[in-house]
């Protein structure tokens, strides 16, 4: 099986050469356009079944990394490959989202359909190349450059403002990618190995390390996003296009949370566990802040932007609540809510396609003319209010628990997320779906479509599946959560 | 055994999977059939396994289904748990929910989407199964807040009316303030005892009795804050004082919903937490003494506002948030069995009362404002034979030492136990006084219901006079239903009532009829069994009491004044009743007229909803628009990304056209500027 996250990794970029090939032939206009979109789907479905079949052959019971590969670069330097517990699910969500970003563009993007089906390729790419590298530098390749196809996906397929939403994004993310360039250099210079299973045995000197772990912080704090640096994600989310939504919330805020699995937490333990109060105290905050916030939106994407936010402050105070159901409750509520913010990204989708608006005032009355949509928009309604049977719930309720053992206070505040999290979203739910049906734009409005159900579909599955079955995750994650956490505390107790 | 109960708990859900899914495929009698035919067999099997607890000697033991989470000591699954505490409600629920199935052919049938009604029913019913079976925290609260769905879903049934929608909100966001005390109160447990699963923790709770637990920086007993944070979610689920605003609002759902959720099953799952967890809360006294202030309040309060309200359903509402408040005060001051003894009766009559006024309602054309009534015992005898039934049950009616309605049992035994409590518990004594006095204002509110409704003059023909006061609540529904069911029915709308008042059809007066054999004979049939000589046979250990907790017993033994002393109070409220809306009718309209102090003050339910209006709705909003627009625009855009740019617009005016504004150009230099960096650090490195 060596061989196969590069295989994995690199297989969008076959499809993207077919494109340029077809482009490179003179093929253009809406057969070519049609030829652009297959190939991206068929790609994006080995590659999904590439990582299922990776996900079967993981090893549950070791939690170190697995099917490494390593190729000697230069100057000390490697291309090393591989996968723990903690990344190789990342994988296999980002395999199983892109597919469906594919078909939920298949109609709603009519210009440059090549180029768009070549960003996402390329985004496929370098997102799988963040989860699975092994070196550091090549990590910081995959991690910085992943923003580039993002960038353009706003910028071109965006909407009005999709040039103030760029260079916002553009703006925060480079202020964390400078810091963590320096700090990257610095590692490497004092450890003198760039490879990232050296690196977690390494131990940096008690000064060094809240200095690294500030640098670290400061890009995956943006990534993730948290508060108060979350204020570019609803501006990107509003102007990209729906598939760009998903991808942005389901995958690209996950690397931050990653990030700090990978990189905070066994190579700065002492760091991490000195600044573990300012990160409740921040994801506290955000909980609180942004639920207040999204409940008074008017557009409907920007709701649901802020609602991830909220919904990342669980995953970041899971994450440094340094107890195992504080870290899989991350793992997990990261993996649920790619899945259930995804889906509702693509349900604001389904209304955006037909009328063009996102306006929360426009709509109400849905139900009257689109039953099935209602159906399945209050199924992930419930999955972002957490309700039991829903992916959402374990997150939730194991990262609470995780934080409530490291500081009762965070969790007394961050619970009261739960009683905001059903104030915005249902009141949402209400004002779109619910009432009588009183805009005459909306009088020929049409239910899902076939095209429609089948992007739900796997959703739908997933969310319920991983609702009452979270154990499935748990027996992949287990060993390396247990391994991370256990590392942690030697480190700091030594 | 096992795979009967797990066919119990499993029929529900697949009929509502079927009616949910394909109801508009199948049609309408066909998602009918088939979610009252599964229930019926549920409610069957759970007859056949009450019986073969009570009187086959049947062991308790667990069903394990499916692994749910496990993760280190947090650990839960999927299991279905049978023991007397769950083979109560199992037929509690199940007879209900199987009664209100069938009734609700009739008083569903004008409406259009049938299929969907019957799925949510079933739906509710699995999760309160769930709920009832769980034998961990997790599946508890699982089944927590799938009632919860379901009750939200039911009573936003009629989705065009806006009062519906909000109503179906503010359940669901209260019982959340509820459920956060609840999770808090699950990771206290979990952290202090390293378990979730009852059978396991339960044995652990001595050694941890007069332990501490730190908490938000106190120091508190550890079993009293644990029991307290569990009990939070208990009143919100049973609509306690504080929480309990939700309750009349979800009267907005079709009538069937009410008696079945919010009268019957759902609402009595906190008593039922609260005896569940009676090996917690037997160590936590100052959690009991909180439980026991809190249900007497609460029994207080509903019923003072009970006696002003105009509604139908809401003088019931308030009437179940009442006798929640006894069930509770009898759990507080240890007399678990009696509180499950009055939840198991409460659950006959009050679903019998909800049903009959539901008849009512169908009898009178959607009309619920009791003003509009009277007389009507010519037209509907039978819905006003099982009514008066039902009336006498919930007031208690009833001779000690010789018998009476199911109520009499329950509610004597309870107020016996407060009375017996009164030297270990602080708030007893008042929970005593205070269920006397209820019990007379109960008995008031609700033979003032049937006198309005069934007695007097007729107050609905063409030349009705229509009261100067019309309930800004009660005049919303029967005009939100004229939008609902736009059928055949129509004309029958509005003010001109044309059709005289009609008996239900049979199909919904036989669910009557069982559940008035219910309120009659539930009480002396099981009361032995429940609070009497068998109690201990019959519980077997699912209810725990400590070694000097002796209330049930003692409760036996009070002076003779204290036993005749409700049936003397309830006769009292009779006999007001009869000389303000019998004797002296149109009394009670002039009462209300005058608009007195205290009567507004009861009208507008102590004004709770006002009080959160101004409170934490108002804070809400206005915290969000500070924090969006003063805090995520003003201060970290103008700080950060507006405020950059701003200075690079100025610096730029000099520079030219470096500031392109396309992202593409920033997204190259960044690239370009990243390369340069590395570049330079493998030269460093290499050399």
């Amino acid at each position: 099986m060596t061989g196969i996250l590069s295989l994995i990794t690199f297989l969008p970029l076959a499809g993207v050469a077919a494109i340029l090939l077809l482009k490179v032939l003179g093929q253009s206009g809406e057969r070519a356009d049609g030829a652009a979109r297959w190939i991206a789907l068929v790609t994006t479905l080995a590659t999904f079944a590439l990582s299922i079949l990776l996900t079967m052959r993981f090893d549950t019971a070791n939690p170190g990394f697995q099917f490494v590969e390593e190729i000697p670069w230069f100057a000390g330097l490697s291309y090393r490959m591989g996968v723990d517990g903690i990344s190789v699910l990342f994988v296999l969500l980002t395999a199983f989202l892109l597919p469906i970003c594919v078909v939920a563009s298949w109609k709603s993007v009519d210009k440059r359909v090549q180029e768009y089906m070549i960003a996402f390729l390329v985004l496929e790419t370098l997102v799988i190349g963040v989860f699975c590298a092994l070196d550091l530098i090549l990590f910081y390749l995959f991690f910085e450059a992943g923003l580039v196809p993002m960038f353009l996906i706003i910028g071109i397929w965006g909407g009005k403002n999709r040039v103030y939403a760029a260079y916002k994004f553009f703006l925060y993310t480079l202020l964390g990618s400078v810091l963590m360039l320096a700090a990257v250099l610095a590692m490497i210079g004092v450890a003198g190995t760039s490879s990232i299973p050296e690196l977690m045995q390494y131990k940096f000197a008690d000064w060094l390390q809240p200095w690294l772990w500030v640098a670290f912080f400061a890009s995956f704090a943006v990534k993730m996003p948290m508060w108060p640096v979350h204020t570019w994600l609803p501006d990107a989310h509003v102007e990209a296009p729906t598939a760009g939504s998903v991808i942005l919330a389901g995958i690209l805020l996950k690397m931050g949370g990653y990030g700090f699995m990978r990189f905070s937490l066994p190579m700065f333990p002492d760091a991490s566990t000195m600044f573990a109060p300012l990160v409740f105290a921040l994801s506290a905050i955000a909980i609180v802040y942004t639920s207040l916030v999204a409940f008074r939106q008017t557009d409907i994407k920007k709701l649901i932007a802020y609602s991830s936010v909220a919904h990342m402050g669980f995953v970041t105070m899971g994450i440094f609540s340094g107890n195992v159901q504080g870290e899989q409750g991350a793992i997990f509520q990261m993996l649920s809510h790619g899945v259930i913010s995804g889906a509702l990204f693509l349900c604001v989708g389904v209304v955006y396609d037909r009328m063009h608006t996102r306006e929360i005032a426009f709509y109400g009355g849905l139900v009257n003319r689109m039953p099935w949509y209602a159906a399945v928009f209050m199924l992930f309604t419930m999955g972002n209010v957490g309700l039991p049977g829903t992916s959402g719930f374990v997150g939730e309720i194991l990262t609470l628990t995780g934080v409530y053992k490291a500081s009762t206070w965070t969790a007394l505040v961050a619970s009261t997320g739960v009683i905001l999290s059903a104030v915005y979203a249902l009141s949402l739910y209400r004002r779109v779906v619910f009432g009588e049906m009183t805009n005459p734009a909306l009088a020929q409005i049409s239910d899902l479509d076939r095209r429609e159900v089948l992007i739900f579909a796997p959703l739908i599955v997933s969310t319920l599946y991983l609702g009452f079955q979270p154990d499935v995750v748990f027996n992949i994650t287990g060993a390396s959560v247990e391994a991370l956490v256990g590392a942690w505390r030697a480190a700091v107790a030594g | 055994m096992q795979q009967l109960v797990t066919l119990l708990v499993f029929a529900p859900l697949v009929g509502a999977i079927i009616a949910g899914l394909f109801g508009r495929r199948i049609g309408n009698i066909a998602s009918q059939s088939v979610t009252t035919g599964l229930l019926l067999l549920a409610c069957g099997l759970s007859w056949y396994t009450f019986g073969q607890w009570t009187w086959g000697h049947m062991e308790p033991f667990t069903v394990a289904v499916a692994p749910f989470i496990t993760i280190g000591d947090f650990q839960s699954a999927w299991s279905i748990r049978i023991d007397g505490l769950s083979a109560v409600m199992l037929v509690v629920v199940t007879t209900v929910s199987a009664l209100v199935h069938l009734y609700s052919w009739g008083y569903m049938s004008e409406d259009d989407s049938r299929p969907r009604f019957f799925a949510y029913l079933s739906l509710f019913t699995f999760a309160m199964l769930a709920l009832v079976t769980a034998a961990d925290f997790m599946q508890l609260f699982f089944g927590w807040e799938g009632v919860g769905l379901a009750s939200y879903l039911l009573i936003g049934f009629w989705f065009k009316k806006p009062t519906a929608n909000a109503a179906s909100i503010k359940a669901f966001v209260v019982n959340r303030v509820g459920d956060f005390g609840f999770a808090l109160g699950i990771m206290t447990v979990f952290w202090a005892f390293g378990t979730i699963q009852f059978a396991e923790l339960f044995p652990l709770i001595a050694a941890g009795a007069g332990k501490t637990w730190s908490f938000i920086g106190q120091d508190w007993p550890l079993i009293d804050l644990a029991c307290v944070l569990l009990f939070i979610g208990a009143m919100g689920k049973s609509a306690q004082f504080f929480l309990h605003t939700w309750l009349p609002d979800a009267m907005e759902g079709p009538t069937p919903v009410s008696a079945l959720i919010h009268a019957a099953t759902m609402v009595t799952a906190g008593v039922y937490m609260v005896c569940l967890l009676s090996p917690m809360f037997e160590y936590a006294p100052v959690a009991k003494q909180i439980v026991t202030l809190v249900g007497a309040v609460t029994a207080l309060f509903a019923a003072t506002v009970g006696l002003a309200q105009n509604d139908i359903k809401r003088v019931i509402a308030y009437s179940t948030c009442s006798q929640l408040g006894y069930m509770f005060f009898a759990a507080g001051v240890g007399a678990y069995e009696a509180a499950m003894f009055h939840l198991f009766t409460h659950a006959f009559f009050k679903a019998l009362l909800f049903l009959g006024a539901g008849s009512v309602i169908h009898g009178m054309h959607h009309e619920q404002d009791m003003r509009r009534m009277g007389a009507l015992w010519k037209y509907l005898p039978f819905t006003y034979a099982v009514m008066t039934i039902g009336t006498i049950a919930i007031t208690g009616v009833g001779i000690p030492g010789v018998g009476g309605f199911a109520g009499f049992y329950s509610k004597d035994t309870i107020i016996e136990a407060a009375f017996a409590a009164s030297e270990h518990n602080g708030f007893a004594l008042f929970a005593f006084v205070i269920g006397i006095f209820a019990a007379g204002l109960t008995a008031f509110y609700s033979w003032r219901l049937a006198f309005m409704t069934f007695h007097g003059t007729a107050k609905w023909g063409a030349d009705a006079h229509h009261a100067d006061d019309h309930g800004h609540d009660a005049h919303a529904a029967p005009a939100a239903h004229d939008d609902h069911a736009q059928d055949a029915h129509h004309d029958d709308h509005g003010h001109g009532h044309d059709h005289k008042p009609h008996e239900s059809p049979l199909v919904m007066l036989i669910p009557l009829a069982v559940l008035a054999v219910g309120a009659i004979a539930a009480g002396f049939v099981f009361v032995e069994f429940f609070v009497g000589h068998h109690e201990n046979e019959f519980w077997r250990g699912a209810i725990f009491s400590a070694a000097d907790n002796h209330v049930l017993h003692e409760a036996h033994n009070v002076p003779t004044w204290v036993k005749w002393a409700p049936l003397v109070v309830s006769t009292l409220g009779l006999l007001v009743a009869v000389w303000v809306y019998l004797l002296n009718e149109g009394m009670g309209a002039r009462l209300a007229a005058r608009r007195g102090p205290l009567w507004t003050f009861l009208y507008n339910k102590w004004f709770f909803d006002e009080l959160y209006e101004a409170t934490f709705v108002r804070a809400a909003r206005f915290l969000g628009d500070v924090f969006w627009k003063v805090g995520d625009q003003k201060i970290i855009d103008g700080m950060g990304p507006d405020g950059v740019a701003a200075v690079s617009r100025a610096v730029g005016k000099r520079t030219g056209q470096l500031q392109t504004g396309y992202v593409y150009h920033y997204a190259f230099v960044m690239l370009l500027g990243v390369a340069g960096l590395l570049s330079y650090a493998l030269y460093q490195w290499s050399r």
